[in-house]
């Protein structure tokens, strides 16, 4: 088989803060393929956003740190580069899309200047070269790409515009692997759907591969090839969309189902007990079990490790592992 | 995090656990602020000019030629033993004065910063949260006054009222307000559309209570680290204004002052000048030092 | 009578510049919006940003100046009141925000928060106003343990219970919820969810529900209305108007919600462009320039609100036209996805959830 085009390998992740050690991420294993979208699923807190980070090492290095694992890109270990090093992968071969396009902007530059520039930082290449290049990225976008857009400042365009123009930045270098952390959440319904027909499209045109972080699910269900659950700085499930939305195993997927408002009277809405936990203490074996009603003895004190339940559909759940007895994956049908 | 008890009507808990929260916040803030040796540096230096203003009669060596009597008997005498920083023209020990100047620098910025902030922080709250025509009119004043630059609009005034410490003040406090209600005003203004402004409004809670409960408080950050950065200026002004004659007048022991009357002789007797101008120095240092201090500790904009 | 009844409502704000604050640009928020809403019923006010949702709110509050119309509150026209009395008449209005941390002032305590009503609006003190806290804290859910704690120090869900219990602190009839979830996670969503359900059955409570999360509306609401740059374009009870939209942007709303059902993928972005500027809204009806069925008519008219098929509705195309097209994708969109027990499910297939079960549920 051949190796994916990202491979995160049991990574722990720690912060110092001034009450204690944040144990932000523990044991996180994923791997995305060439133009596959995975979709990283969990509410806030729960890891999504530091593990999308921690590949581009944009978390500060005083403050976080990574106790072990390694992250694999075709096959090179990001961890132990440089920041020298990074800087060069940063944009070229991984980019990111962050959820406040206004803020990842700069301000007192224009639209063009920006996309060029980050161009000509990466690809030694003349001015019409990157311009060419520019507009190739904006039209991929579907942006237009006469004067006024490229001459006005990001503060003059819409939010969906904005977000597009981040995009086109984002892939401007022909970056392989597109990290995009709730590129939509800011945005409007209509403008969001516009914004992941756009993802699909830059996956299936150009081949990017993406990790796409959100805490909705219905995003990820619409966009995603396959998708990781995340609590608690744990990835619970993982599998294709389709096994890990409608055939879902850990009770925190399917107890996150049953939170969704979607054609639901606001009795029938069940809620999940209790409250994150707090991650410079957190519950010792499933980090779930205080919440858990399928909670088993077991589960207070041994982690659950990710059991595959059927072909690439993986769950970490002792209670999963019992019904379903001993590992067997069922035939394809 | 302990558990407390569920408050029973009638006991409803002491003074200290009603202000818990407040409690663990200056504490942790003051945590964070011990740990900056500089800031610490500044606070014991400025608790020793304290300790030595108020205990100036007993400590100081020559208490009278502190307040200021002469005795022609040992002018200008290098410093020895009887006279650690010499003496002045008038044959007055520079210690003592030094000690008994320590006074008028605390009394004055301390006089100077409350003026200040009862005059600006209600009025750029009042302009700021109202806005309108009431904050067109005050932003105008305080235009008018920030057209001058502080030090000869400082001047000018004390030129006008007469030349004495009071007067100063007076001058002072006129030309720092504008800064504050500018501050506040802008604050205000931008916690005027804040949720919680406007919950309040819905509630029927009056403009003036507003002001005083929700704008004014959480516009106060900025303003103390404002205040802790400025008082070694005010210290300073105080003393520039009497080293130029415009404030305290001889033989009152200011630092300014003294280190003006040493200026003839700064060439052969330089202790006169130099000790004053040594106190001024290091009072205004430490003030400084803990403005940083408490800027990393309050201002969000600067927290890692 | 319904308890709020609102009519015409228009709202405009002037965009000032320079020192003589002369007027260059007005902003037209909202324009002629009508609707009302029923003592204890669930309305939602549904739209995207710029659609003069949350205007419409604050102009019910008090806290923007209409320019013409009537909201009518308690059978008296707040717009027509004298002041004193205008501000007695909105004690029976609260309202929640949707950003927890910042609707409560970081530097009072829980029950600070919480008094502050009782202290203005009806001047309790002493014991009486500690047991009334008490009493809305239990009320919302929240332990007094806490009660000294300042907002900084809880969750996200646990600020808007504080922010829920200070709006029910002075009994009102009604509370408008302007976005209160969309701030939370899911699992907080929910709860919270079912908390203002709770309460406005306990409490004969009306909500006006302002979201853009139409997944939330449909299970809250009992009435929708659409607006679109300021104004509404179809109102009516939710079924009709979630499972027979008749106006092309309110099909493009619901078709634009993400479903999680990953069989079933839109295909296409239901609406292309950007809202325009409400400086300069676009002329007749003012969707056309987005509008998939845009007719002459529509450039040059806007479209009277009016009752068409069991709803209110704003749109030039005539009732004959089939949408039956677009309404079959918005209703996809909504599909849900369902999970069972695994131990009780008899084959690895879940049911086809293409046909929506015909409900009949209670709402709020």
């Amino acid at each position: 088989m051949e190796s994916p085009l990202l491979d995160i390998r049991d990574l722990r992740l720690e912060f110092r803060s001034y009450r204690g050690v944040v144990k932000a991420l523990d044991g996180v294993s994923l791997a995305v393929d060439k133009a596959e979208i995975l979709g990283l699923v969990g509410e806030s807190g729960c890891g999504k956003t530091i593990t999308g980070m921690s590949v581009l090492g944009l978390l500060p290095r005083q403050q976080a740190r990574v106790t072990s694992g390694e992250v694999l890109f075709r096959g090179d270990d990001l961890l132990r580069k440089s920041e020298h090093e990074m800087q060069r992968i940063r944009g070229r071969l991984i980019s990111m899309v962050f959820q406040d396009p206004l803020a990842s902007l700069n301000p007192v530059f224009t639209v063009g200047d920006q996309i060029t520039k980050v161009i000509r930082e990466h690809k030694r290449v003349s001015k019409k070269a990157a311009r060419d290049a520019m507009c190739r990225a904006l039209s991929e976008t579907g942006l237009p790409t006469h004067k006024t857009l490229l001459h006005s400042y990001p503060h003059q365009l819409s939010g969906g515009m904005r977000q597009r123009v981040c995009m086109a930045m984002a892939i401007s270098c022909d970056s392989p692997l597109l990290i995009a952390d709730e590129p939509t959440t800011a945005l409007d319904v209509t403008i969001q759907m516009q914004i992941l027909k756009l993802l699909l499209r830059l996956r299936e045109e150009l081949g990017v591969a993406q990790i796409l972080v959100t805490h909705n699910v219905g995003v990820a269900a619409q966009t995603c090839d396959r998708i990781a659950v995340m609590y608690a700085g744990q990835v619970v499930e993982q599998g294709p969309t389709v096994a890990v939305m409608k055939e879902a195993r850990h009770p925190y997927t399917m107890a996150l189902y049953e939170c969704l408002p979607q054609g639901k009277s606001a009795q029938e809405l069940l809620t999940i007990p209790g409250s994150v936990p707090d991650l410079i203490d957190p519950p010792a074996g499933c980090r779930f079990h205080p919440r858990c009603r399928r909670v088993l003895d077991v589960c207070r004190d041994v982690r659950p490790p990710l059991v595959e339940v059927a072909r690439g559909h993986r769950v970490a759940c002792h209670w999963v592992a019992e019904q379903s007895g001993p590992v067997r994956i069922p035939p394809e049908s | 995090m302990e558990m407390r008890r569920t408050p029973i009507l009638g006991m409803w808990g002491s003074y200290r656990t009603r202000h818990q929260a407040a409690f663990e916040e200056s504490r942790y803030s003051l945590r964070v602020f011990l740990k900056d040796r500089l800031a610490l540096l500044g606070v014991c230096l400025i608790l020793a000019t304290i300790i030595v203003a108020v205990a100036a009669p007993w400590i100081a060596p020559y208490p009278d030629q502190g307040r200021g009597a002469s005795n022609v008997k040992e002018r200008l005498e290098a410093p020895s033993r009887a006279h650690p920083f010499g003496t002045d023209a008038s044959g007055r020990d520079v210690l003592s004065r030094v000690i008994f100047g320590a006074r008028i620098p605390l009394m004055i910025s301390s006089v100077v910063v409350a003026a200040v902030l009862i005059i600006g922080v209600p009025l750029g709250g009042i302009a700021g949260y109202i806005g309108g025509w009431i904050d067109e009119l005050v932003m105008r004043i305080t235009d008018i006054f920030l057209a001058f630059p502080a030090l000869i609009l400082a001047m000018a005034l004390v030129a006008f009222l007469g030349p004495s410490l009071r007067n100063v003040a007076i001058a002072l406090v006129i030309t720092w307000w504008p800064w504050y209600t500018r501050l506040v005003r802008g604050m205000a203004v931008s916690l005027r559309q804040r949720p919680y402004v406007l919950a309040a409004r819905t509630m029927g809670v009056s403009q003036w209570t507003i002001i005083r409960r929700h704008v004014l408080p959480n516009a106060l950050g900025p303003v103390v680290v404002q205040v802790s950065l400025d008082v070694g200026t005010v210290i300073l002004e105080v003393a520039g204004l009497s080293f130029i004659g415009l404030g305290a007048r001889p033989p009152q022991p200011e630092w300014g002052l003294m280190v003006s009357e040493g200026r003839e002789y700064i060439l052969s007797e330089w202790w006169i000048s130099t000790f004053p101008g040594l106190a001024i120095f290091l009072l205004v240092l430490a003030c400084n030092l803990v403005g940083d201090g408490l800027r990393d500790v309050l201002d969000p904009r600067t927290k890692r | 009578m319904p308890l709020l009844s609102v009519s015409d409502l228009t709202v405009h704000f002037n965009i000032r510049r320079g020192l003589t604050r002369r007027s260059i640009d007005v902003v037209h928020a909202a324009d002629e919006v009508s609707f009302s809403l029923e003592r204890g019923g669930t309305l939602a006010l549904v739209g995207e940003s710029g659609s003069g949702k949350t205007t419409v709110a604050h102009a019910i509050l008090g806290l923007n100046k209409p320019q013409a119309g009537s909201i009518v509150f308690r059978d008296r026209d707040l717009l027509c009141l004298p002041k004193r009395e205008r501000r007695a008449a909105r004690r029976g209005m609260q309202v929640v925000f949707q950003d927890p941390y910042s609707s409560l002032n970081p530097r009072m305590t829980v029950h600070d928060l919480v008094a502050e009503p009782l202290r203005v609006g009806s001047r309790m003190q002493g014991d009486e106003l500690r047991e009334r806290v008490l009493e809305l804290l239990e009320m919302v859910g929240l332990g007094t343990q806490h009660l000294w704690r300042r907002p900084h120090e809880f969750s996200g869900g646990q600020c808007q219970r504080i922010a829920i219990a200070r709006a029910l602190a002075l009994s009102p009839d009604l509370v408008v919820l302007d976005e209160p979830t969309s701030a939370l996670d899911v699992s907080v969503q929910a709860r919270i969810l079912t908390l203002l359900h709770r309460l406005q059955r306990e409490l004969t409570l009306s909500y006006l529900f302002i979201a853009h999360d139409l997944a939330v509306v449909e299970s809250v609401a009992s009435q929708v209305a659409v607006m679109y740059l300021g104004t509404i374009v179809e109102s009516g009870p939710t079924e009709v108007i979630f499972n027979d939209a008749r106006h092309p942007y309110t099909l493009a709303l619901l078709a634009s919600v993400p479903s999680p059902d990953p069989e079933h993928r839109s295909e296409g972005a239901a609406l292309s462009g950007d809202v325009p500027s409400a400086i300069h809204p676009p002329g007749g009806c003012r969707f056309h320039p987005r509008c998939a069925f845009r007719m002459d008519v529509c450039e040059r008219e806007a479209p009277p609100l009016v009752d068409r098929r069991g709803r209110r509705l704003a749109c030039h195309l005539p009732d004959s036209f089939d949408l039956s097209a677009e309404q079959e994708v918005a209703r996809l969109a909504r599909a849900t996805t369902t999970v069972e027990e695994p131990g009780r499910r008899p084959s690895a297939r879940p049911r086809p959830t293409t046909e929506v079960p015909p409900k009949t549920r209670r709402r709020w």
